[in-house]
């Protein structure tokens, strides 16, 4: 394996997040009853036409720039022919030569280091049906039956430089594309609902080669983990054939993800030929660079930017950091939070511990709280009101019911107990149940003293004071 | 010169789907063969730094907002469907082999 | 007179003044229908009830008192490539034999609105791929002046339905000619509005870039009052283009004095036919008697533009053709794998010309030949957009013949090809400019046949066009032209 270098190029196409398709009004709701949203247009009815969603557009154009790819004033559709049942006018309006958005890059963390990832180009294309076959297996089924439900969704399509170097790489990649989208507004990103899709073109060189060798494109990746694994195995695979004197040769395969391994799907006859050229019932798209900066400006903070600012301001861990990037709710709560509690890392220890753990529980959002009530518990624990026992079982009630900490504290009488008119009575109880103790503690043994303390915390649940009580034990015992 | 048009006719006629009977083959070979000569004129002009016309229309595209409309109902979107199943459209598997025929050939 | 051998503006302003009701009007028509169409075969599908219906509705309209389109009441056949939502439109083909579109066509949208009952769907080539009516799937059109002759194609049979009285009005479709081309053949008026003019919504495709639907009319009125109401943006059709769109009747009759008209050299050559070149320099005379500068011109790349037009219109139909794969709509063959399913459907579906066309473009394509054939003849498009362009700057018209020949024999030249791409030979420059052209009858021949003249004007100049074409028919002794159809069982109608 070492002899060789693995060099990976991904190809991801991601559903834009409109309301209607790219060319039609039909909805892109997901998971409708079969060719419910379907019109001529979508469905490639003799005579119908196609008429540019402007929102897709933008989206386009929102995506392209988080992802530093530099959008082009002008750009062309053109027709990408090919006989599919899935593809209603048998050509897809894809872009060609003149891609909406060329170049890019995206920075990703690769193990130790920082790597940059380049991209070729960013563009937008229509979305086809999707076929489903009878007897659930895409192998030996006698029919298949057809949804154009999805066709016509806009598409956008990244295609990246081969500049990655493993499975791991390309999932981390993934993983990061996916938060800035996200965070752009540009995509859902569900690869479950398939709105985020990816192949990859993946070739060996003999290591310090500059020549590109042979690849195989692999399909049917429906995680990032399937990704990362598909990818490893065909490195693997290929390294092998290599090794043994063998060639690779060009074809693409599938991910099998019951077997873990890689199938070569039947070879297409030919090189695929898809007849490109312009499509002629969309004139060329042309944006004002007003359009684009306006769009430029008003891009929310992506994660890149964003992870840093979060460890530079508060002081945060680098984990904690890219935690709060991740999950964006969670750390939109942390800021909000931060603004009136200065213990920076002391709330996202809570955050990141107790809360999202009871978050997961009752199954709320992080942006169902409210921030000010876990100050306020965090409070009550700083000044002492309370104890960390207490403080966790306030944290429950109040993800749940949505209840104040303080109002809780008095509710259930969970504030602290100090004072020699609430503790004298339980420290004489104590001593007198433990005379054994008491002996011992006469005889110099301080662990006797720990020991009585603990019993009494224990009976209030340890609402009391440790230090207060073990002077009023001193004095109850020496008073004797 | 001519083009042989007969050694191109398979291929073309596998990339779109046609499937033509051996005569209709042999007929349509030298009819394309003519043809081509004849649109092979193009290539007399000198087109240097001719940029091409895809449309005749100097406009930029229009845009629509993103709205969503009345998609047709589920019994017009199949009301053309020659054949169907339940509410999908109906296939021949995608995966079954060609049978081994060369697809740009009807026996 | 019969009310069938009125034109549409008589019809209307006897409708209008509650001379006649709209459902006499359409029975006539219907009448005229029976009688001939055995002979000529102008429709794929009849409309009758239907147009009966919409007739009485306008006439329970107007007998209300509602102010009404002036063409309402007035009938129309529509090209069988336009859809019409619950009524079958094949193309004339047989892959799309069974279809019904669940939609109309922007164009029968506004016909629908303003009251025009239609008399059916007619007939044409096969995807619209043709000049004679003869690559119908279904029977050739026969022309109404000669029954041994065609009728010019592809809109053959809207063509005929105008010439021979069965419809007043007719829409046809032009791509390289198929408007301008029928009604030089049939001798009537047919307008091939500028790209972008009339929407394309609903009109099938055949070459994209190339597609506009136009009016076929027997007189330059008729065919302003049908372009009136087909024009104008649509937002469903993103190369239909915004702006005002005039009222195309208001320049008739204002004359043609100082008009700057340039005689196409290539098009009144010396290869044509004497009889359509002497028409057509007649009527060039007549304008100059009248006050026009005349002046010759050259368009030196029309034999270019033919190859252009031979590499660009089939392989955009052959990308537009691709959806007729059995799947959604139309014929399916059947077959065991999905390919063989594809190619058995589209082989057994599409008739000849229509496969051949496929084969040019798909090949024209493809990888290694793009640059040879589909990019070179797109900057020649571009070379003959500049000669025209410079052609406008002389001249506000540009004159010749529509067709180097009359109306040639049913049969003649359905063996080659070639021959029949050059029967647009003078109409396909025009397209690929994308400017308006018209073609107006200029005389008949010594074997009784219409003789046709085209006038191409810059981009959005219909209505010079058709300024033109009224002044002509004044002028003119012979115009506008009706044939007497004589019955192969003898006798005329
Ligand atoms: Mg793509
Ligand atoms: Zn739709």
């Amino acid at each position: 394996m070492n002899k060789y270098e693995v060099v990976i190029g991904l190809e991801i196409h991601l559903e834009l997040k409109t309301r209607s398709k790219l060319f039609c009004s039909c909805s892109t709701t997901f998971g409708q009853e079969p060719n419910t949203n379907c019109c001529p247009v979508c469905l490639g009815l003799p005579g119908s036409l196609p008429v540019f969603n402007r929102r897709a557009i933008e989206l386009a154009v929102t995506a392209a720039l988080a992802l530093n790819s530099k959008v082009q004033l002008r750009s062309r559709f053109d027709r990408k022919n090919y006989f599919y049942p899935d593809l209603p006018k048998a050509y897809q309006v894809s872009q060609y030569d003149q891609p909406l958005a060329r170049g890019g890059f995206m920075e990703i963390e690769s193990g130790e280091s920082e790597r940059i990832i380049n991209l070729e180009r960013v563009h937008l294309e229509e979305e086809a049906g999707k076929l489903v076959h009878a007897g659930n297996s895409i192998m030996g089924s006698a029919y298949s039956l057809v949804d154009y439900n999805r066709a016509g969704i806009p598409l956008l399509e990244i295609v990246t430089a081969p500049d990655i170097k493993s499975g791991q790489e390309a999932r981390a990649f993934l993983e990061d594309l996916r938060s800035i989208l996200l965070y752009s507004g540009a995509s859902d990103c569900k690869m479950e609902e398939g709105s985020l899709r990816c192949d990859a073109n993946i070739s060996l060189r003999p290591q310090g080669s500059e020549k590109l060798g042979t690849k195989a494109e692999v399909k049917n990746m429906n995680s990032f983990r399937s990704v990362e694994l598909a990818l490893n195995y065909e490195a693997e695979r290929q390294a092998e054939v290599l090794s043994a004197g063998g060639t690779i040769t060009q074809e693409t395969c599938h991910w099998d993800e019951e077997a873990k391994k890689t199938i070569p799907l039947r070879s297409k006859e030919g090189s695929s030929d898809y007849r490109y050229f312009p499509e002629p019932d969309l004139l060329p798209l042309v944006l004002e660079p007003a359009f684009i900066d306006n769009i430029y400006a008003s891009l929310p903070e992506l994660p890149a930017v964003r992870r840093k600012r979060l460890k530079e301001k508060y002081d945060l861990s680098a984990a904690t950091a890219a935690q709060f990037t991740v999950n964006r709710a969670l750390g939109d709560f942390f800021e909000t939070a931060a603004q009136d509690y200065d213990r920076y890392n002391n709330l996202a220890n809570w955050i990141q511990g107790d809360l999202q753990y009871q978050l997961r529980e009752s199954g709320k959002e992080a942006d169902d709280l409210d921030a000010k009530k876990l100050i306020e518990l965090l409070e009550l624990l700083d000044q002492g009101e309370i104890n960390r026992p207490v403080a966790k079982e306030l944290l429950t009630e109040m993800v749940n019911s949505g209840k104040s900490p303080k109002k809780l504290v008095k509710e259930k009488g969970l504030g602290r107990i100090s004072g020699d008119e609430k503790l004298r009575p339980l420290v004489d109880q104590v001593i007198s149940e433990n005379p054994d103790a008491v002996e011992n503690y006469l005889k110099g043994k301080d662990k006797a003293l720990a020991f009585l303390v603990g019993k009494i915390m224990a009976m209030t649940k340890g609402r009391a004071d440790p230090a207060e009580l073990n002077k009023i034990i001193k004095e109850r015992i020496s008073n004797k | 010169m001519s083009i042989d048009f007969s050694k191109e006719v398979d291929y073309v006629a596998r990339l779109a789907r046609l499937k033509l009977k051996p005569e209709e083959k042999e007929i349509m070979a030298g009819q394309l063969s003519d043809i081509l000569d004849t649109a092979r004129k193009v290539q007399e002009i000198d087109t240097t730094g001719v940029e091409p016309t895809s449309h005749v229309i100097d406009l930029p595209t229009v845009l629509r907002d993103d709205e969503t409309g009345s998609s047709l109902t589920l019994s017009r979107v199949l009301q053309n469907a020659p054949r169907r199943q339940q509410d999908y459209f109906k296939v021949p598997s995608i995966t079954a082999k060609d049978n081994g025929i060369n697809a740009g050939e009807e026996a | 007179m019969k009310l069938f051998q009125k034109n549409a503006a008589e019809l209307s302003n006897m409708l209008q003044k509650n001379e006649v009701s709209a459902v006499d009007v359409v029975q006539s028509f219907l009448d005229r229908i029976e009688l001939l169409e055995p002979h000529l075969k102008a429709f794929i599908t009849h409309t009758p009830a239907m147009a009966l219906q919409t007739a009485s509705e306008v006439d329970s309209r107007r007998n209300n008192g509602e102010k009404l389109h002036p063409l309402a009441g007035v009938p129309v056949a529509i090209k069988d490539n336009i859809s019409t939502q619950g009524l079958r439109t094949t193309c004339a083909s047989h892959i799309l034999e069974s279809y019904i579109p669940p939609y109309d066509a922007s164009v029968i949208t506004a016909l629908k609105r303003a009251g025009l009952p239609v008399l059916g769907k007619t007939n044409m080539d096969e995807f619209a791929m043709g000049s004679s009516t003869e690559n119908s799937a279904f029977y050739p059109t026969r022309n109404p002046w000669n029954l041994d002759k065609v009728p010019g194609g592809s809109s053959g049979g809207s063509a005929v339905a105008v010439s021979a009285g069965m419809a007043p009005l007719a829409l046809g479709s032009d791509t390289g000619g198929s408007i301008r081309q029928p009604a030089s053949l049939c001798g009537l008026t047919g307008l091939r509005p500028t790209y972008g003019r009339v929407s394309r919504y609903g009109l099938i495709a055949f070459a994209s870039s190339l597609d506009q639907i136009g009016p076929l009319t027997t007189t330059a009125r008729d065919n302003a009052l049908l372009l009136n109401l087909i024009s104008g943006y649509d937002p469903l059709d993103s190369t239909a283009l915004p702006g005002e769109v005039p009222d195309f009747t208001e320049d008739l009759g204002r004359g043609i004095k100082n008009l700057k008209v340039g005689v196409i050299r290539q098009n009144v050559s010396e290869g044509f036919d004497p009889e359509v070149t002497a028409a057509v320099l007649k009527a060039v005379s007549l304008l100059r008697d009248h006050g026009a500068e005349v002046d010759e011109v050259s368009l030196p790349l029309t034999d270019h533009g033919l190859s252009a037009y031979y590499l660009i219109a089939p392989s955009e139909a052959s990308s537009n053709l691709g959806r007729y794969d059995g799947v959604r709509y139309g014929y399916n063959a059947g077959g065991d794998s999905i390919d063989e399913m594809f190619s058995t459907t589209r082989g057994r579906g599409f008739g000849p010309e229509v496969k051949r066309r496929i084969m040019i473009g798909t090949y024209a394509l493809s990888a290694g030949y793009y640059d040879a054939y589909y990019l070179q003849a797109m900057k020649v498009r571009t070379m003959i957009r500049r000669d025209y362009d410079a052609a406008f700057k002389r001249f506000d018209i540009l004159i010749g013949a529509t067709t180097p020949t009359p109306a040639f024999n049913i049969g003649e030249k359905t063996d080659d090809p070639l021959q029949m791409y050059l029967s647009d030979i003078c109409n396909i420059t025009d397209s690929l400019a994308g400017v308006p052209s018209l073609s107006i009858p200029c005389g008949i021949s010594s074997e009784g046949l219409p003789l046709g003249m085209q006038i191409t004007g810059s981009y959005f100049n219909e209505a010079l066009l058709l300024r033109v074409a009224s002044f002509l028919e004044e002028a003119g002794e012979s115009l506008p032209m009706r044939p007497k159809v004589k019955l192969p069982e003898g006798g005329e109608v």
